[in-house]
């Protein structure tokens, strides 16, 4: 569980506890650690978390997946949700 | 589509999964759901466990909640618990706490992704012995001392609600408390020996209020394995949880011998999927089994769907109904709108209830009144065949235990 | 989306649009 706040200029990952099912519908991601389920609920929110790894910076996680402009705040949210509830973390490099 | 539209359909795994790993038991608990007491001489081998972890790491499936009969019991327990987190499997298992030694408790401590659940049906000796045996609450409080000796904390303490421990709830949860872990009570089926029993145990109508209100009250600091959610026609406050029944859509159950069923509480052959032994092992029980196909498709409410509190309740539980006689698609013996009541009186005068079909019990006090049902895996190879030993001990034809309390 | 937050059959409607749902399933497929 992070206590930092998510900054999108800043780079992420999933984090090493957390493992990601794909699914027809998005993905489901499980926390070994808090042994919580949550649900990616489109395939996009699924690219983005996997364009986090290679990306210098949150927006250009969004950019690198191809997230409409229009959508950009609402994929920004979804990604604060997922940092503070734990599932992706500040990656130190 | 809702997230619960896509588990209702189904998933091309489970989410997780009951696996109970030995029928032995060193307790013979009057509800016990599979009828545990014998392990049964055809349980799956050391490598075949390693082979089912093999494919649910495959297909992904997040852990696994080992139970039994008591688990620890087998000699490859921690074995097997080792390979499936190394396997990125994580494990639950469940426990009445006979092997949770002080230098268990440690090694467990140490290890991540391995939970553990203590089985306590009373929060007293007076009320616990008598539905789990003689000096079984003394055997669980002392695991759960060396667990929190060993600083292990967040374990489970898993609780079966009866009409003698609804009125012990605050009593349970100041006990999990006091080892800092967490309290999860979880409802009586009428499943295993459990159908013999459920008539004089399971909570009364006025106690289903009492549950529901404490509950609601108490929120996601108590767990229910979502069994709750017939209670949610009690109030406008939704339990929490998913609210539906996973059976064959995100559950299931895989039995000592490699059975697999929709679900833990349905061990009977109506419910019986295939086993992990034959051919596409479970993945192709998971995803071909015609049981498991139909269990997917959209369920009509049958004499529910006129309810006004279907949507909350869902019609309740499959195995609750199966095994008190009702229709799959009527209403739940513990309908809280007193459905349930009226459609048991009316078992009986028609064909006779179906009664659980696999027994493990040690005593064999169950007598075959039941609906007579093909037994799935025909006769037992010469080199599987019973040993007689299993008769006196539930430990027989097994290796000796390496550890020494 | 708050991190306790669970998913209910009485909520789902309003959550339809969000892209993230969460939900504990840390008492599931434990028995007895």
């Amino acid at each position: 569980m992070s206590t930092e706040t998510f900054a999108p200029d800043r780079p992420y990952r999933l984090s090493p506890s957390v493992a990601l099912r794909p699914e027809p519908f998005g993905a489901l991601v499980y926390d070994f650690t808090t042994r919580k389920l949550s649900f990616l609920k489109t395939r996009l929110l699924v690219d983005v978390v996997h364009a986090l790894d290679d990306a210098p910076d949150a927006h250009a996680a969004l950019r690198s997946a191809e997230v409409p402009d229009d959508d950009h705040d609402r994929y920004l949210d979804a990604l604060a949700g997922l940092a503070s509830a734990g599932t992706i973390e500040v990656r130190g490099d | 589509m809702k997230l619960v539209e896509h588990f209702q359909h189904g998933l091309d795994a489970p989410i997780c999964l009951t696996w109970e790993l030995t029928y032995a038991c060193n307790l013979s608990c009057v509800h016990c759901l599979s009828s545990s007491g014998r392990r049964d001489p055809r349980e799956l081998s050391t490598e075949e466990c390693k082979a089912v972890v093999d494919e649910l790491q495959r297909l992904q499936v997040f852990y696994v909640n080992i139970g039994g009969g008591e688990p620890t019991v087998r000699s490859d327990f921690w074995e097997i618990v080792e390979y499936a987190v190394d396997h990125q499997v994580g494990v639950k298992f469940s426990t009445n706490g006979v092997r949770i030694t002080p230098e268990r408790a440690r090694w467990l401590a140490e290890s991540d992704y391995v939970d553990v659940q203590l089985s306590l049906d009373g929060a007293t000796p007076e009320v616990n012995d008598p539905v789990r045996g003689d000096g079984s609450f003394d055997t669980t409080m002392t695991a759960m001392r060396n667990l929190r000796d060993a600083g292990f904390t967040g374990f489970k303490i898993s609780v079966v609600m009866t009409r003698h421990n609804i009125g012990q709830l605050d009593e349970f949860k100041r006990i999990a408390d006091e080892f800092d872990a967490q309290l999860r009570i979880t409802r009586l089926r009428p499943s295993g020996r459990g159908a013999d029993t459920w008539d004089e145990l399971h909570p009364l109508p006025e106690q289903q209020l009492e549950l529901y209100d404490w509950l609601v009250a108490h929120g996601e600091d108590v767990l229910t394995g979502d069994s709750f959610f017939h209670l949610n026609a009690l109030g406008s406050t939704p339990l929490p949880g998913l609210n539906l029944c996973g059976a064959g859509r995100v559950v299931c159950l895989i039995d000592p011998v490699g059975d697999v069923y929709a679900c833990p509480f349905a061990i009977h052959e109506e419910f019986r999927g295939g086993n992990v032994r034959d051919e596409g092992g479970f993945t192709g029980v998971w995803r071909g089994s015609d049981l498991f196909s139909r269990l997917r498709e959209p369920q009509t409410g049958g004499a529910c769907s006129s309810c006004s509190a279907f949507d909350s309740c869902q019609g309740g539980c499959m195995a609750a109904k199966f095994f008190t006689g009702l229709p799959l698609d009527g209403p739940d013996p513990e309908c809280v709108k007193g459905n349930g009541e009226r459609a048991l009186e009316l078992v009986g005068a028609g064909a006779p209830k179906p009664t659980p079909d696999k027994d493990h019990s040690r005593t064999g006090k169950k007598k075959q009144t039941g609906v007579p049902v093909a037994i799935g895996w025909g006769p037992p190879e010469p080199e599987r065949l019973p040993d007689r030993a299993c008769d006196t001990s539930p430990l027989a034809g097994m290796p000796a235990p390496r550890e020494v309390r | 989306m708050s991190e306790n937050h669970t998913v209910t059959t009485a909520e789902a409607d309003i959550e339809e649009d969000l892209l993230v749902e969460e939900v504990s399933i840390d008492g599931m497929c434990g028995v007895y």
